[in-house]
């Protein structure tokens, strides 16, 4: 599928975010966050529940609007954009979500295509069939084509959810909280997932997620948010070797015996 | 802090939240208006709804329908019969239920079934993120969930007012066969002979009207639907309790209009 895209050079950054400010009400969920997400990197957000991680991602792809700051996606900023280049801009983006949002009264075809039809109308009933068939393969899961997400198990609808936004072809993808509420196992599959999506798609991401292991095993670069700050940011190794108690309790508690 | 715990604050939040709802309400529907004419148009959800809405309500409508009918005739009787004016009964019931009844029971019967269905279907995809996970996909939510249900609704009532109206006239004849032995032509003839274009017109304006505030207020209450499944709960009962009150408040308003309008 072409679909018209806005690509900036490869060294550019995909997502430049600066001095970005969020509360509701009296929770000041984001004070003053700088990211620099570059052309096919890995971003790992992580941070406890409620630090804002989730407000982040949604800031990103224009579900919710800052208080204060620069968001830009591949070079435009978002809460400048009207509708019509909002929606030009979320083809570019895709979000999967961290209950995998897919929709109840559809079958796994159905959710695939729903997106697909309505944003390439120029495709024939044969080329959708094809292009749901063949982004079923990319997950692994031909099999569940003519079933409701309610016959699904956990993995395999976060594996559906993430069909569904690749069915776009997206250059970026953001993941919020790819492996929360799934045994060790699925969530180890769920991370190769993401690294084979960035090789096979060419993708930037910014994966949300409190799972060390899906950190260490899917990120380039780890930013770790507290208070509504990034505190510290760099490989898994550098960001873990640093005497921050901070950061020392998030590791432990996530490997405790 | 002290003044934040007064009657008058809370008055004042009170004040201050229904005008904040009201403007949102207002922009909801505007935002229909503005999206219905705009393409793409998805004929088939809203085909799709019409079916829905008509198959849900319908063996209630036939039942309620039937029953008014029937019921209101057997009422209706000793009051004329006192009189010897038992062979009005016909036009008499006639009047009622094409002005007043029909309309009025599909529309109740609508908010109840369609109404809450609406509210409760759009307020669990809201809670669980599935309208977000729409927008993200740069497919517009509102145009595919909102427009449908609502062009559904306002489509399909009017058609379940006539068959509300047809369904209480054999309720009312039965009654009246019962009881004159009358014939069904010369029935029906007696019950046309007071009903103008006027009486018809009037009633399938107002099953439009009704029809359009049960889709936009089971809509509205779906998309703001919040907290989880109890959200989702008052989401479907606020649906039912505003549309029929903005339903009883139209029919005040419609039938002074319609009034007016007669010789």
């Amino acid at each position: 599928m072409e679909i018209e895209t806005n690509n900036i050079d490869g060294v550019g950054f995909m997502i430049h975010i600066r001095d970005l400010y969020k509360s509701f009400g009296d929770n000041h969920v984001l004070q003053g966050i700088d990211l620099d997400v570059h052309n096919k990197e890995n971003v790992v957000v992580l941070g406890r529940s409620g630090t804002g991680k989730s407000v982040l991602i949604k800031i990103i792809c224009g579900l919710l609007k800052p208080d204060n700051g620069l968001v830009e996606v591949l070079g435009k900023e978002v809460d400048k954009l009207n509708d019509r280049e909002l929606r030009e801009l979320r083809l570019q983006v895709g979000f999967s979500f961290q209950n995998s949002a897919l929709y109840d009264s559809m079958t796994v075809r159905e959710n695939l295509a729903f997106p697909l039809v309505r944003n390439a109308r120029h495709l024939s009933k044969k080329e959708v069939s094809q292009q749901i068939e063949s982004v079923l393969n990319d997950v692994g899961l031909s099999q569940t084509i003519n079933q409701m997400p309610s016959e699904l198990s956990g993995g395999q609808r976060k594996r559906i959810g993430i069909a569904r936004t690749l069915i776009l072809r997206p250059q970026i993808m953001l993941y919020d909280e790819p492996t929360s509420g799934l045994d060790p196992i699925t969530s180890i599959e769920i991370n190769n997932l993401i690294n084979h999506v960035r090789h096979k798609f060419n993708t930037t991401s910014i994966i949300i997620t409190h799972d060390l292991t899906c950190a260490k095993s899917t990120g380039d670069k780890v930013v770790m948010l507290y208070d509504g700050k990034f505190i510290k940011q760099g490989t898994f190794g550098e960001v873990f070797s640093t005497d921050d108690e901070r950061i020392q309790n998030f590791y432990k508690y996530n490997f405790i015996d | 802090m002290y003044f934040k715990k007064s009657g008058k604050y809370f008055i004042a939040k009170k004040v201050d939240n229904f005008f904040i709802g009201l403007n949102d309400a207002l922009q909801f529907v505007l935002r229909f208006f503005k999206e219905v004419f705009r393409p793409p148009y998805e004929i088939k959800e809203i085909i799709r709804q019409c079916y829905q809405v008509g198959y849900q309500s319908l063996f209630l409508i036939t039942l309620t329908g039937f029953i008014t009918g029937l019921v209101f005739t057997k009422q209706s009787r000793p009051s004329l019969a006192e009189f010897g004016a038992a062979s009005w009964l016909p036009s008499l019931v006639a009047i009622a239920i094409i002005r007043a009844l029909a309309p009025l029971v599909t529309a109740l019967i609508a908010a109840g079934k369609v109404g809450s269905n609406i509210g409760a279907e759009l307020g669990s995809m809201k809670v669980t993120e599935q309208i977000d996970a729409m927008e993200v996909s740069a497919v517009n939510p509102f145009k595919f969930l909102v427009v449908s249900r609502v062009l559904a609704t306002t489509l399909m009532v009017p058609m379940l007012m006539c068959y509300t109206g047809f369904v209480g006239m054999l309720g009312a004849y039965l009654n009246v066969h019962q009881n004159e032995m009358t014939s069904f032509v010369s029935f029906f003839q007696a019950a046309f002979d007071k009903i103008s274009f006027l009486d018809i017109f009037a009633s399938l304006i107002k099953s439009i009207v009704y029809g359009f505030t049960i889709g936009i207020v089971g809509c509205y209450k779906g998309f703001h639907a919040t907290n989880g499944t109890e959200g989702v709960g008052k989401a479907a009962n606020s649906s039912v309790v505003l549309s029929m009150f903005l339903i009883f408040i139209e029919e005040i308003l419609l039938v002074q209009i319609t009034n007016s309008f007669r010789p």
